[in-house]
């Protein structure tokens, strides 16, 4: 029997692991907008001076793991997995940058729901006393997503209203095992369980408006964590939902609402924060990396400093594809929550 | 050369081509290649139903700058050389009748392509 | 299409009832006169051409698409040509000039894949379709004059 899993889709951990380090690598936009003081790295020039976009991302991807593991004095290569992955075909940038890293690894594709799922399953294999150190990654990177997803740069054309930049942008956890010993910059935060999300296709079909095609993964994600753990929503003094965007957060609280859960202020969007209203960006942020370096640069700090005390931190992820698109297919969603709990050992 | 009112009607037919592009793609979100495609192919059609001929000859570049006006070069040519040379022209003519563009476009393209390199949007 | 369930009607429905709307009006007017100005720049291309070279009717129509599919191609290459099309919209992806920068846009992209599968290939990703489906009416409509005169 399962043990350690509540209802349907919940898990709790008996030894939850902790946060104990983190980095982030930005783009220029990013980093100009709001949050850009918190980020480690922010680069001026999104190649990075390497000679293509994807090649860039991959050093970012390698590079915060790095840096990660720098702040607490770790070599990465030590490491017991690392867990993580982008947007790209194949996941070439986390592959290819564990090539560098060397250190045994585990590529998962979740879409923008990456950091979340990477999470879970790192805690997961922690609380189950296979891993020590993990590290838990995703990334995106604007100009490589737009030419997969999209349209070429230099095409000439309007974004609808409902649209989302795809943030450049790698954020890197380190998990480490209960009774770690080693050093931390954070000392304080628990993964104490997780809710696996299920794949809803509400038949939004507009590669435009992602944050409308997620949202009711997200809905569905919330609900059943606190049907599964019996918990009100005011257990949790935030909920943060990765890249629904303005206009996938509206439809977000107005659903939650209709499903008996209000919300009220402690809802956070990080496709919401990350960017400034003038900069251009329709409805906000997305992608692996929008979640990854807002949890990683922004929210983990504030809940260190203890700002708040316990957040469902749900990742959200459209797991579309081009070729499906063109075959008439909708976007199925996805959203994986994860609890973060501050507490003392 | 072209007088002030010519240029005024090659503004507003021009103009109003691109509205109608625009109204597409706000009610419809079709894609630019889409709209491509279709003004195309419109341009054609219009062309051998014989109404984009004097349409062309009143709005001038208004009419022909539009790729509906690359349509309809295309369909002018092969009607035309379909009365002179027969299905043979048929093949020929809309080809021969814009290669210049055509060839123009494959040219620069391809220069450009590697002259320049693309830049991230802000 | 995939057929949608009832519950994916409704929520589609509620989507597109509540989504922020482009802003039609000042869309259509900013394509109205970006879109009238390309003719216009055309209209004088053809002018001065005609004045310099004495063209005839047609050597005018090919002079001035190949002038203007030159400087959409620059305009590309140089990054300005997406500028004005995030203003223009269809002001500036009718014109041929868009057809252009569709051209251009593709294949400067994926220079980094190689001259012949990235350049070569991805020239013709918008331009493709354009010239498949404007040639085909083209011949068609020929074989039709055929068929009536």
């Amino acid at each position: 029997m399962a043990h350690k899993k509540l209802g349907r889709q919940t898990l709790v951990f008996e030894k939850p692991p902790r946060i104990i380090s983190g980095a982030t690598i930005v783009g220029d936009m990013e980093g100009k907008g709001p949050l850009g003081k918190f980020f480690d790295i922010v680069i001026k020039d999104d190649t990075w001076g390497e000679k293509t976009w994807e090649k860039a991302e991959r050093k970012m991807f390698e590079e915060s793991v790095r840096l990660a593991f720098e702040k607490v004095n770790l070599n990465p290569e030590r490491m017991d997995c690392m867990l993580g992955g982008d947007l790209l075909n194949q996941i070439i940038t986390a592959s290819f940058a564990a090539r560098e890293i060397k250190a045994p690894f585990l590529g998962l594709y979740g879409a923008c729901s990456t950091m979340a799922e990477s999470l879970i399953l790192g805690s997961m294999l922690t609380d189950g006393g296979f891993f020590d150190v993990t590290a838990c990654v995703a990334s995106s990177h604007f100009s490589t997503a737009e030419r997969q997803f999209r349209m070429p740069l230099e095409m000439g054309g309007q974004t609808p209203p409902t649209a989302q930049r795809t943030v450049t942008g790698v954020g890197c956890s380190v998990l480490a095992s209960s009774n770690y010993e080693g050093e931390c910059i954070m000392d304080n935060i628990f993964v104490t369980g997780g809710t696996v999300g299920r794949v809803v296709d509400m038949g939004i079909s507009d590669a435009n408006n992602m944050g409308a095609a997620m949202a009711p993964a997200a809905v569905d994600t919330l609900v059943n964590h606190l049907r599964d753990t019996e918990r009100d929503i005011s257990y949790y003094d935030l909920v943060i939902t990765g890249d629904l965007g303005s206009f996938g957060s509206l439809l977000f609280s107005d659903m939650c609402k209709e499903k008996g859960v209000d919300l009220g202020d402690r809802h956070l969007d990080c496709g919401n924060i990350i960017f400034d209203k003038n900069q251009n960006v329709d409805c906000g942020g997305s992608g692996c990396g929008c979640s990854g370096s807002v949890l990683n640069g922004y929210l983990l700090k504030r809940m260190h400093e203890g700002d708040f005390e316990r957040a469902f931190f749900m990742a959200t992820g459209a797991l579309m594809s081009p070729t499906a698109s063109m075959q008439g297919e909708t976007i199925p969603g996805i959203a994986h929550g994860v609890i973060l709990e501050r507490g003392k050992l | 050369m072209s007088s002030f009112s010519d240029y005024l009607i090659v503004f507003i037919c021009g103009g109003a081509i691109c509205v109608i592009g625009q109204l597409l793609i706000s009610l419809t979100r079709l894609t630019a290649s889409r709209i491509l495609v279709l003004f195309v192919s419109l341009g054609a059609v219009l062309t051998a139903i014989g109404i984009y001929a004097p349409f062309a000859e009143f709005a001038k570049a208004g009419a022909t700058v539009p790729l509906t006006g690359f349509g309809y070069s295309l369909a002018k040519g092969a009607m035309e050389g379909a009365k002179e040379s027969g299905i043979l022209g048929a093949f020929t003519g809309g080809i021969k009748a814009t290669a210049g563009g055509i060839a123009a476009a494959v040219f620069f393209g391809y220069l450009c392509a590697v002259i320049f390199t693309p830049k991230t949007k802000k | 299409m995939k057929k949608l369930k009832r519950e994916q009607i409704r929520y589609k429905e509620k989507v597109d009832a509540i989504a922020p709307k482009s802003k039609t009006l000042s869309g259509c007017i900013r394509a109205f006169i970006a879109g009238g100005l390309i003719c216009m720049l055309g209209q004088a291309i053809g002018d001065v051409g005609s004045l310099l070279f004495s063209f005839s009717e047609t050597d005018r129509a090919s002079f001035t698409s190949i002038a203007l599919i030159f400087i959409g191609a620059l305009l590309t290459g140089v990054g300005v040509y997406d500028n004005i099309g995030a203003w223009a919209g269809a002001g500036s992806i009718v014109p041929i000039t868009g057809f252009s920068n569709s051209i251009v846009s593709p294949a400067m992209e994926f220079k980094r894949e190689g001259l012949v599968m990235g350049v070569g290939s991805k020239l013709f990703t918008v331009a493709g379709p354009v010239l498949v489906y404007g040639i085909s009416v083209s011949i068609l409509i020929g074989l039709l004059t055929c068929l009536f005169s």
